[in-house]
């Protein structure tokens, strides 16, 4: 009786959850294969077996392929951009004796939990054209002509990315801010002894240590720009604005499923979706070599 | 051996290489010192003054917000706006406010509970299935939640759970990322501890309740934050299966007044700032451990 129940007892400290993560996710992943084979239109409408008929669809759906796109855009101004101003900045706030660190680590996070139903509000008159912060407070004093920024096309995406630049930048450099404390003084302090120079030190001592949280920033950076969706919706529309500039992936998925009621098509664009994500995540912890040290 | 710089013989003796005081050196730090804190300043100036905007723009009229030249701060500033959003005369904004709080704080409690229980479960137990059950939940972690969305929706649908927080709340508590997140917390608290219990005779829930919660305080206070930041701020999802205005939590709400023509865009500013002043709160309460233990699991090893 009292070793039955012992092997009982973990059983029933799991169960709650795997049973949730069953109903919840494991069969709403396998389901959302088996519906992304069929096409169906409307919630009570029959389900037509269509086979692979709707991902080669997808891929000559134009406006498919502009959400991949300018989704891929946004991924790549994060990882180019919001990544290296991340350790820019982590940089500058491990510097030793640096006064108010609480204060800038702290203010820099905000961004961050800020709502992107919130943010998007706000950048609306950031990027506003006539009476926006942007023009009006830093391009027209510089000298420059007013941007155009949520109204031409070529303009939207990079608004966007700046939106990105805004909010993701301090939470990267907390994370690298951890990794910089991992890098042990001693061993920049005798390689600056044997004379290397800051850049050395830098590029030979503190990157490589830097490894696994680049390998961690950039597969948060990877994934957060594929799921993208409240911010650019509220900018432009959830239907992506002038000539489809500002949709992406996730938006295109909502508009499809839950506006026009394509419940098939939309579930190929979440398979596709999630395959993107998964073959760039792979494909950047071996190019980061995160298991080559394990 | 031919340069042997002065730092190889004694360290103290400072060289052009290194940066701490030579005549020179010292004009060239504060140089340093100033560059560094005018980078930061002007990263905070860029961080903060969409914020400061925002409250500004909320005590300010249509045809002060959109006017030339524009100011930065409100020169007749009103409360109008407020009093028009609170007055429910466009959404009901305090209603869609309460919604949101009810929503965050029970799928907080509920995930909290259940992700204590198996952090448990794995931290500090053996049983048949383990290793594949953990592996299992690493592996899927990478998939987006998108996948599950039209098949959740559809199951909502059929269980008649749209327009009804229970939507969002019992697959809000399911987190994969709560289970690690606990386990790695729990992992590290003395068995010695929970053997001494069961010798008192303590039953293996009781042992859980009683040392186990108590003593992973701190990793729950991190998952409570977390968890509650990612419930307060959730559009996608609630925008999908909340129907009525009245349910509507306040992103959604937000969304559809901002849809709207011929709002003042003051109004939305406004109920945009004072959407934010609990997630402030909250962070400024929870802070330091939130800061501290924002990698567990992740980087550290």
């Amino acid at each position: 009786m009292y070793r039955w129940r012992r092997k009982l007892t973990p059983y029933l400290f799991i169960s709650p959850f795997f049973i949730g993560y069953a109903i919840f996710f494991v069969v709403p992943v396998i389901w959302s294969l088996n519906l992304s084979l069929y096409r169906q239109t409307g919630l009570n409408a029959e389900a037509r077996f269509v086979g692979l008929e709707n991902y080669s669809r997808l891929l000559e759906d134009d406006t498919f392929i502009k959400s991949v796109t300018n989704t891929t855009q946004y991924a790549l101004g994060s990882i180019f951009i919001i990544v290296p101003l991340a350790l820019g900045l982590a940089l500058l706030l491990t510097i030793p004796n640096l006064r108010f660190r609480e204060f800038f680590r702290l203010f820099f996070f905000t961004p961050n939990i800020t709502s992107g139903i919130v943010v998007g509000i706000i950048f609306r008159l950031v990027f506003e054209e006539q009476y926006g912060l942007l023009n009006n407070f830093v391009i027209q004093p510089l000298g420059g002509e007013p941007v155009r920024w949520l109204r031409d096309q070529q303009w939207v995406m990079p608004s966007v990315i700046l939106l990105g630049v805004w909010r993701y930048t301090g939470i990267n450099a907390l994370y690298f801010m951890v990794g910089l404390q991992n890098v042990s003084p001693e061993l920049k302090e005798a390689a600056r002894v044997d004379g290397a120079n800051r850049w050395a030190v830098f590029r030979f001592i503190t990157m490589p240590m830097l490894r696994p949280v680049l390998a961690f920033v950039l597969t948060f950076a990877i994934i957060g720009s594929y799921n993208l969706f409240a911010e650019p919706a509220i900018l432009v529309g959830a239907e992506g604005g002038p000539g489809n500039a500002g949709l992406t992936i996730t938006m295109y998925l909502y508009t499809q499923g839950f506006r026009s009621l394509k419940l098939g098509y939309a579930a190929a664009i979440g398979y596709t979706l999630a395959i993107i994500i998964v073959v760039l995540t792979v494909l950047q912890l071996v190019l980061t070599r995160v298991f080559r040290e394990d | 051996m031919a340069d042997i710089t002065p730092a190889q013989i004694n360290p103290n003796i400072p060289t052009a290489t290194d940066l701490p005081v030579t005549s020179t050196g010292l004009f060239r730090r504060r140089v340093e010192w100033a560059l560094i804190y005018a980078a930061l300043l002007a990263f905070g100036v860029v961080v903060g003054a969409p914020f400061l905007y925002m409250i500004t723009g909320s005590l300010k009229t249509n045809g002060e917000l959109f006017s030339y030249p524009l100011n930065f701060f409100a020169q007749n500033p009103t409360m109008e706006n407020y009093n028009r959003l609170l007055s429910g005369a466009e959404i009901p904004f305090i209603q869609q406010f309460m919604n949101s709080i009810l929503v965050a704080v029970s799928q907080t409690l509920l995930a909290l509970l259940i992700s204590s229980m198996v952090g448990w479960g794995f931290a500090k137990f053996e049983f048949f299935g383990k290793r594949f059950l953990f592996i299992f939940l690493l592996a899927t972690l990478a998939l987006p939640f998108q996948i599950t969305l039209v098949p959740l929706f559809l199951m909502m649908f059929q269980i008649g759970w749209l327009d009804n927080y229970l939507a969002i709340i019992i697959p809000g508590s399911i987190s994969a990322f709560g289970v690690f997140f606990m386990r790695q917390s729990m992992v590290t608290l003395p068995d010695e501890l929970l053997d001494a219990a069961r010798i008192d005779g303590a039953s293996e829930w009781g042992i859980f309740w009683r040392i186990g919660i108590p003593l992973s305080r701190g990793a729950l206070s991190v998952l409570a934050v977390l968890t509650y930041l990612g419930a307060w701020n959730d559009y996608l999802w609630p925008l999908i299966v909340l129907r009525s205005s009245e349910k509507f939590t306040y992103p959604v709400g937000l969304a559809t007044l901002n849809g709207l023509y011929k709002v003042e865009y003051g109004m939305i500013l406004g109920g945009a700032f004072i959407a934010t002043l609990p997630v402030v709160l909250i962070f400024i309460a929870g802070r330091k451990q939130l800061l501290d233990n924002l990698t567990i699991g992740a980087v550290k090893r």
